[in-house]
C-alpha cells in the first residue's frame, strides 16, 4: 500500500515535471525600471523570477499611460504569445478585464485593484503593516515633532499608508504630527522634490514619502534631515539621513503565482500578503537609530506577523476628532481598500 | 559676421522637398543609434510596420491613437492660420471630456443618438466658451493668448482631477479616482471586433470642414489676411476683434471634441489624466503640416505611428522608454530645423572696416 502511494507520489511529480507549462511572461510598468521605485522594485522581481525554470522569456513596457494606451499593450503582449501578463498600476484595472476577455488561455494579473474574471487575478501587499513599523522609526526620531510625508494621488492605498504610519508614530509619540502634501503626481521627480522643501521648510525635521521616485530623500539629504524611503532600499539616494525604508520584495510573490500558472494550480483570486509571506518588510536599518527603538521595531513587527497587533483597531478617531471606528472592533480589509479618512494626528485633506 | 535673413520667396516643391529630406535625415540618424544598440533595420522596419499596418487590429489601433491628435490639431489650427498661438488645446480637451461625462453621467436619456448629440454639443459648446475666454480678454484687455491658453490648461487639469477625487467618484469604486462607467447608451460605437470607433469619421468630417472654411471660403481668406497682415486686413474694413472671437471660439470647441470622442469612445468614464499630453502634440502637428487640411492628416497619421512605433521598439527590442523617447525627438528635431532653414537663410558678411 505504502509503496502504491509512493509510486503514485513519484509519478504524479515527475508527470508535473514534465508537462510544466512553459511560461512567456510579460510585464506592464506604469514607470521608467530606472525610477528607482516602484517600478524598479518589480523589475527585481521580475528578473527573480525569470530565473525559474519554465520561464522562458520575461518582457517588459515601462512608461505605459494609464488610459487609452494601456488597452493597446496588454493586447499587443497577448498577441504576441505572452501567456502569463502582469499589470502594475490600478489604472490598468479595467484595460486588464477588457483585453482578459478576447484572451481566454493568457493569465493575466493585476496589481492594487480589486477586480477578478476567470483569468484575471490580483494581488498586493499589507504595505500599512511595514509603515507602521517605519512609523515608530519616526515618532522616535523627530525632535520637532513634525513629520512631512510627500504623497502621491489620495486613493486609499496612499491613505492607508499615511494611517499607518501616524499610528506608529503616535504609538511612541502622542505629540507628533504628520504633514500631508499632494503632489497629484506618481511620478514627477521635480514636483516631488518641491513637495519636501514645502514640508522641510514649515519645520519638518523627518520626511517619508508615498511616490515612485528617491526625489524627497534627495531633498532631505540635502538639508541634513532624516528620511524613511519607499518601494526598494534607497540609501544610496540619502546615505546620511536615511533611516529605512518599506520595501517590496516582489520576487516571492512573482516566482509563486508561476509556478502556479505552469502547473495548472493557478486560480483567480485576490491576493492581499503581509509582512508575514516576505513580500513586504523594512530595509535594514540605519545604524543611527538607538539600540531600544531596533528592539522595539523587532518586537512590534512579532506581534503584527503572529496577527496580535492588526494596526487598525478601534477607537480610531479622525483627524476632526469624531470616532469613526469605535473601541475593539478591527476594520475589515473591505473598510481598509476603501479607507477614506485620516485618523488623528494627520494634518492634510482628502477631497469628499 | 552672421546673420539669418527671411527668404522672401520660395517655391511649394522645394519646400515639400526640404520637408522631405529633413524627415530622412531624422531617421537616418535615428537608425544609426539603433544600428549601435545592434539592431537589424530591415528587421526593426519590417516590425514597425508590421505592427501599425500588418494587421486590421494593428491598423484599428494607430487610428484609434490618431483620432485626438487629429481632432486637437485641426483644433489649433484654425487660430494658427490667424496666428493665433492657441497653446490650450490639452486643456480645451480635457474641458469637453468634463462636459460630456457630465452628461453622459447625470442625464438619464434612453436614445443612443440623443444622447451621444448632446454630448457632442456640450464638448463644443464648453471648449468653445472655455477658450473663448481668451480670445475675450485678447479682444477687450488685449491679454496675450499664449499666456492665458497656457495657464488654462493646468486650471482645466485641476478641475478635472477635483471633480474625479470628489464629487464625481464612482461610490462602487474603492474611492479611486474615476467617474461612473458610462451606459452603453453614451458609447460611441466601434467598428466590428475592434477598438475603433465612430470619432474616426467625426475627425475625418472636422478636418473637411476645415478644408472648405479655411482653404476654400471667403472668410478663410479673411482670417489668413488678419494673420498675416493685420493692418491691410483692419484697412480693407476686416472686423478683426470679431473674427478674434468667432476662431477661439471655434478652435476650442473644436479641441474640446477630442476630450469628448476619448470619453465616450475609448475610455467610456472619466478619470485623472484622460490625455498623455495630445493637445501638446497637436501644436507641433499643426506647425509641421503648415496647417495644410492634408498636411495635418498625415502629420497626425505619422505621429501616431511614432507612439505605435515606441512599442514596437520596447516589445521587440526590449530598448528602454527614454531611448524611445529621444528617436522622437531627433524626428522632431530634424523636421523643424528644416522648416528653419526653407523660411530662412544664413548669409555671412563681412563686417566692413573690420
Amino acid at each position: 500500500m505504502l509503496k502504491k502511494i509512493l509510486f503514485l507520489m513519484v509519478f504524479l511529480f515527475t508527470f508535473n515535471l514534465l508537462y510544466a507549462k512553459d511560461l512567456n511572461v510579460g510585464f506592464v510598468y506604469v514607470g521608467p525600471v530606472g525610477d528607482g521605485g516602484w517600478t524598479y522594485a518589480h523589475d527585481l522581481g521580475r528578473q527573480e523570477m525569470a530565473k525559474l525554470p519554465f520561464v522562458k522569456k520575461t518582457q517588459y513596457i515601462e512608461s505605459v499611460p494609464e488610459g487609452a494606451d494601456a488597452t493597446r499593450v496588454i493586447t499587443n503582449l497577448a498577441q504576441k504569445g505572452y501567456n502569463l501578463i502582469f499589470t502594475t498600476s490600478f489604472g490598468y484595472m479595467d484595460p486588464t478585464i477588457e483585453v482578459a476577455k478576447k484572451f481566454k488561455n493568457v493569465v493575466f494579473m493585476h496589481c492594487s485593484g480589486y477586480k477578478t474574471a476567470d483569468n484575471v487575478g490580483n494581488y498586493f501587499g499589507r504595505m500599512y503593516q511595514a509603515r507602521y513599523l517605519s512609523g515608530i522609526i519616526a515618532g522616535s526620531m523627530t525632535k520637532s515633532n513634525i513629520i512631512g510625508y510627500v504623497a502621491a494621488h489620495p486613493i486609499p492605498e496612499v491613505i492607508r499608508g499615511i494611517n499607518a504610519f501616524t499610528l506608529g508614530v503616535r504609538s511612541v509619540n502622542p505629540k507628533a504630527v504628520v504633514k500631508v502634501v499632494w503632489t497629484n503626481t506618481w511620478f514627477d521627480p521635480a514636483t516631488e522634490r518641491n513637495a519636501a522643501d514645502s514640508l522641510l521648510d514649515v519645520g519638518a525635521d523627518l520626511l517619508t514619502m508615498h511616490q515612485d521616485t528617491p526625489a524627497t530623500l534627495q531633498a532631505a539629504e540635502k538639508r541634513g534631515k532624516f528620511v524613511i524611503g519607499y518601494n526598494s532600499d534607497m540609501r544610496k539616494y540619502a546615505p546620511n539621513g536615511f533611516l529605512t525604508a518599506p520595501v517590496w520584495n516582489w520576487g516571492v510573490l512573482y516566482k509563486e503565482i508561476a509556478t502556479q500558472v505552469s502547473n495548472g494550480t493557478w486560480k483567480p483570486s485576490s491576493i492581499w500578503w503581509g509582512l508575514d509571506k516576505g513580500i513586504i518588510d523594512l530595509a535594514p536599518l540605519s545604524p543611527k537609530i538607538p539600540s531600544e527603538i531596533v528592539k522595539k521595531v523587532e518586537l512590534e513587527k512579532r506581534d503584527i506577523i503572529s496577527g496580535k497587533n492588526k494596526i487598525f483597531v478601534g477607537p480610531l478617531k479622525d483627524n476632526s476628532g469624531k470616532i469613526v471606528v469605535p473601541a475593539r472592533k478591527v476594520m475589515s480589509d473591505q473598510e481598509l481598500l476603501s479607507m477614506n479618512f485620516f485618523v488623528e494626528g494627520v494634518q492634510g485633506t482628502i477631497k469628499k | 559676421m552672421i546673420r539669418i535673413e527671411k527668404r522672401i520667396s520660395n517655391s511649394q516643391n522645394l519646400k515639400s522637398l526640404a520637408k522631405f529630406f529633413s524627415f530622412v535625415i531624422g531617421i537616418l540618424i535615428s537608425l544609426f543609434f539603433l544600428k549601435f544598440l545592434g539592431i537589424g533595420l530591415i528587421d526593426l522596419i519590417k516590425n514597425i510596420y508590421y505592427d501599425a499596418f500588418g494587421s486590421i487590429y494593428s491598423f484599428t489601433e494607430l487610428l484609434i491613437k490618431m483620432v485626438p491628435l487629429l481632432i486637437c490639431s485641426i483644433g489649433v489650427s484654425f487660430a494658427f492660420k490667424m496666428k493665433l498661438w492657441n497653446i490650450g488645446s490639452e486643456g480645451q480637451l480635457y474641458i469637453g471630456a468634463l462636459a460630456s461625462s457630465l452628461i453622459a453621467i447625470y442625464i438619464p436619456l434612453n436614445s443612443h443618438y440623443l444622447m451621444i448629440f448632446l454630448m457632442f454639443l456640450a464638448a463644443f459648446i464648453a471648449g468653445g466658451l472655455w477658450s473663448g475666454l481668451a480670445g475675450f480678454l485678447k479682444v477687450k484687455l488685449n491679454v496675450n493668448e499664449i499666456i492665458v491658453t497656457l495657464l488654462m490648461n493646468y486650471i482645466a487639469i485641476l478641475i478635472v482631477d477635483y471633480l474625479v477625487y470628489g464629487p464625481l467618484k464612482d461610490p462602487e469604486g474603492f474611492n479611486f479616482p474615476y467617474s461612473k462607467k458610462f451606459t452603453d447608451i453614451a458609447k460611441l460605437s466601434t467598428f466590428g471586433d475592434t477598438r475603433l470607433h465612430t470619432g474616426i469619421v467625426l475627425a475625418i468630417f472636422l478636418l473637411i470642414l476645415y478644408y472648405i472654411l479655411m482653404e476654400k471660403s471667403v472668410w478663410g481668406y479673411e482670417v489668413r489676411v488678419i494673420g498675416s497682415n493685420p493692418n491691410a486686413a483692419r484697412y480693407a474694413g476686416i472686423n478683426i476683434n470679431k473674427n478674434i472671437l468667432i476662431i477661439m471660439i471655434l478652435s476650442g470647441g473644436v479641441s474640446a471634441l477630442a476630450g469628448f470622442t476619448e470619453v465616450s469612445g475609448v475610455l467610456h468614464r472619466l478619470q485623472h489624466s484622460i490625455s498623455p499630453g495630445y493637445g501638446y502634440t497637436a501644436i507641433i502637428i499643426a506647425w509641421l503640416s503648415n496647417q495644410n487640411s492634408i498636411g495635418i492628416l498625415f502629420s497626425s497619421l505619422f505621429m501616431a505611428l511614432i507612439f505605435l512605433a515606441g512599442d514596437t521598439l520596447q516589445l521587440n527590442y526590449q530598448i528602454p522608454i527614454s531611448m524611445v523617447n529621444a528617436f522622437q525627438g531627433i524626428l522632431l528635431f530634424t523636421l523643424l530645423t528644416g522648416d528653419f532653414f526653407i523660411n530662412h537663410k544664413i548669409t555671412m558678411k563681412r563686417r566692413k572696416n573690420a
